[in-house]
């Protein structure tokens, strides 16, 4: 094994990434003087790309506000959490995968569940824990698995999936199948020495295993200062003789370079790969946590940058949709979302007897 | 039929099974080149090549992660564990990933995390554990206590050809001190089917593991000694419990003492001793004794090993109470 050892900020497109030590110092910026930069064009996607790309993000946005409905309204089951500020992240990772890779998710990554061809109506039977859901009621939100979408949930241990993942790999590679699996970690999840050991495992096994570390700034309540020390959660790829890139997880056209040439190289017997995406936890950990943690100057700051609208304005320069078609294809999502949920909540909860079955397999 | 040891057949298994079924593979440190700590798959990657049997780092939680996302994927891998000391290290994997896999994906994991436990050979703290209680306290986990030459080889092919997570102790201080006729080729021992080791009629000792050769020791003297005609049922796996033969056992003879290895508080016979007196009261003449480690760390001096660890003359004066009371 021969990898190039690297740890690059992307160029280009990309430079408009933060590290945790840029967004601290900037976190004093006013709007007026605070210049978002525009989203500019990336390398490998194309316009019929974008519009997909930018529809798996409303997609994920109006799921979103569907379940912060629910939630106010007192009929979500359990904890809601929010994908907002990382529909980039969970959609351009995944659009960077092929069929037959596989998909080992987190619980903000619900943007990547459609990208792999998820149905809306499975998900919420998922989230509502309704008869017929995927895991029959025993666990719900997306820890479900899906072989056919090639999809492996998480569990609430963080970073558990990751080795995981990596075995995944060990056996495509016995059966001589060409697979690669992605899977995420936050910025308090990469803390865990799951991570660490996978990291290690699927660098000296050379497997083509790309770990996306979703640093949104907080882990629960905690700071990124109170978590890590290192300037970008990519450096450690350097120790572990992966390649490692920070890039900005609110531009999908930087996830996306970043995840197709990690990939690509992946793919070509490279070996593995760390992607930092840096973006902002934009609700509380759950939707029952207020986060006043955060500071109000922080939450300014990255809601100037927020992903979808930032996203529509090169959908819109481009002219691969208008305003108006932007507009109603809001609504049309937001409708359909309503449907589905307002039949999966008049469902019923699995029976009892579900909790007896499954324990061991024949 | 040919002779093994305990190591031996649990190699010739693992051997077997690869020949068998492609989808067989072994992870785990020095497992390849060195052949284990143990040296029970020396020669493996001469023979199955480095891609079945895979050197790892020293991951435990990697490794048994790994194996379950290589299960996930159609294989059915073998982990072994250095000792099963460092399990503790993949807890994490095994309780939370493999044990609610079935559960909760209704995916099967075949998965096998075997590796030497038990004490009695000057290993201390760290090297002697008997924790397969955790295991069996773990819905979602098969555990394995393998007591003979043959019994190691048929459990752990049963093992492997499993659907499930499978955790397998076997007992070092067995590994090369029992040389015991093995058939040859495949051989099973289903899971769940205990072994009537010698029987009697006076009273029923429980046991599973090394336990049932100081069990055995015991009840010879107390042939010899006092004519006392003992039975002793080897459960073999805790998970899944040959319930009914152990309630038979204990219904025939009208006397139970369970014994274990591991340390008593917590440990598994409390688990038999409730479902003895649960299932059977009614036939029994005395109260149900265990036999059990002091619930201490097992520790390193041969003085100190000695004391806190069940003994013959433990289980012989157990039993002599047991038959007098």
């Amino acid at each position: 094994m021969h990898n190039s050892v690297q740890t690059t900020i992307m160029s280009s497109s990309q430079q408009t990434t933060a590290t945790s030590q840029d967004i601290e110092n900037s976190i004093d910026s006013r709007a007026e003087t605070d210049i978002v930069p525009p989203i500019e064009a990336g390398a490998h996607l194309d316009d019929d790309d974008r519009r997909r790309v930018f529809d798996f993000m409303l997609q994920t946005r109006e799921f979103d506000l569907a379940m912060l409905r629910l939630y106010r309204q007192g009929r979500a089951f359990g904890g809601v959490y929010s994908q907002m500020g990382n529909e980039a992240t969970a959609v351009a990772t995944a659009y960077a995968l092929q069929e037959q890779d596989v998909l080992f998710p987190m619980h903000r990554d619900i943007g990547a569940h459609f990208v792999r061809g998820q149905s809306l109506h499975a998900l919420m039977l998922n989230h509502l824990a309704r008869k017929g859901s995927m895991m029959r009621g025993t666990d719900g939100t997306g820890h479900y698995a899906d072989p056919d979408k090639r999809i492996y949930g998480n569990i609430s241990h963080l970073g558990a999936m990751i080795p995981v993942a990596a075995g995944f790999l060990m056996a495509s590679r016995l059966k001589g199948e060409d697979c690669v699996a992605m899977t995420y970690i936050g910025d308090g999840g990469s803390q865990i020495g799951d991570f660490h050991e996978a990291m290690n495992l699927a660098a000296v096994q050379n497997l083509p295993l790309i770990v996306i570390i979703e640093n949104n700034q907080y882990a629960y309540s905690t700071p990124n200062s109170e978590s890590f020390a290192c300037e970008r959660l990519s450096d450690r790829a350097l120790g572990y003789g992966c390649h490692g890139v920070t890039v900005d997880g609110t531009n999908p056209e930087a996830v996306y370079d970043a995840c197709f040439e990690a990939i690509r190289n992946a793919r070509g017997g490279g070996g593995p790969a760390l992607i930092e995406t840096v973006s902002m936890r934009m609700r509380g950990h759950a939707e029952h946590d207020d986060f006043s943690y955060v500071p109000r100057e922080v939450i300014e700051y990255w809601g100037r940058r927020d992903p979808v609208d930032r996203y529509e304005k090169l959908v819109l320069e481009r002219k691969i949709m208008t305003a108006d078609e932007i507009a109603a294809r809001r609504k049309e999502i937001s409708s359909q979302m309503n449907a589905v949920i307002d039949e999966v909540v008049e469902l019923p909860f699995p029976d009892a007897e579900e909790g007896f079955k499954n324990i061991f397999m024949d | 039929m040919p002779t093994m040891t305990y190591l031996e057949a649990i190699s010739d298994a693992l051997r077997t099974e690869m020949h068998r079924d492609e989808s067989v593979f072994i992870l785990g440190e020095d497992v390849a080149g060195f052949g284990g700590a143990f040296r029970i798959t020396k020669g493996f990657v001469e023979d199955f090549g480095k891609r079945r049997v895979i050197n790892t780092p020293i991951s435990e939680t990697a490794i048994i992660g790994a194996a379950i996302g290589a299960a996930l994927n159609g294989m059915r891998p073998v982990v072994e564990m250095q000792f099963m000391d460092f399990v503790t290290n993949g807890f994490n994997q095994l309780a939370n990933v493999a044990a609610t896999t079935a559960y909760r994906w209704g995916i099967p994991v075949p998965m096998l995390v075997r590796g030497p436990a038990g004490g009695g050979v000057g290993g201390g703290p760290f090297h002697s554990r008997n924790s397969e209680a955790w295991f069996a306290h773990t819905p979602g986990i098969k555990v394995v206590c393998p007591s003979s030459a043959a019994d190691a080889k048929g459990l752990t092919t049963a093992a492997i050809r499993d659907n499930n997570p499978v955790v397998m102790f076997e007992h070092k201080g067995l590994y090369r001190k029992i040389r015991e006729d093995v058939p040859e080729g495949e051989y099973m021992v289903p899971l769940g089917e205990a072994r009537t080791v010698r029987s009697g009629n006076d009273a029923s000792v429980i046991t599973y593991g090394s336990m049932v050769f100081t069990a055995r020791e015991a009840a010879e003297k107390l042939a010899q000694e006092e004519g006392a005609d003992i039975e002793i049922i080897d459960i073999r796996t805790l998970v899944p419990f040959d319930e009914e033969a152990v309630l038979a056992s204990v219904r025939k003879t009208g006397r139970a003492l369970v014994a274990h290895e591991a340390t008593l508080t917590g440990g598994f016979a409390g688990e038999i001793a409730a479902r003895l007196a649960d299932k059977c009261f009614e036939f029994l003449d005395a109260p149900i004794r265990r036999v059990a480690a002091f619930d201490s760390p097992t520790p390193f001096a041969p003085t100190l090993e000695r004391a806190v660890l069940p003994s013959v003359d433990v289980v012989t004066k157990a039993l002599r109470e047991l038959l007098e009371y």
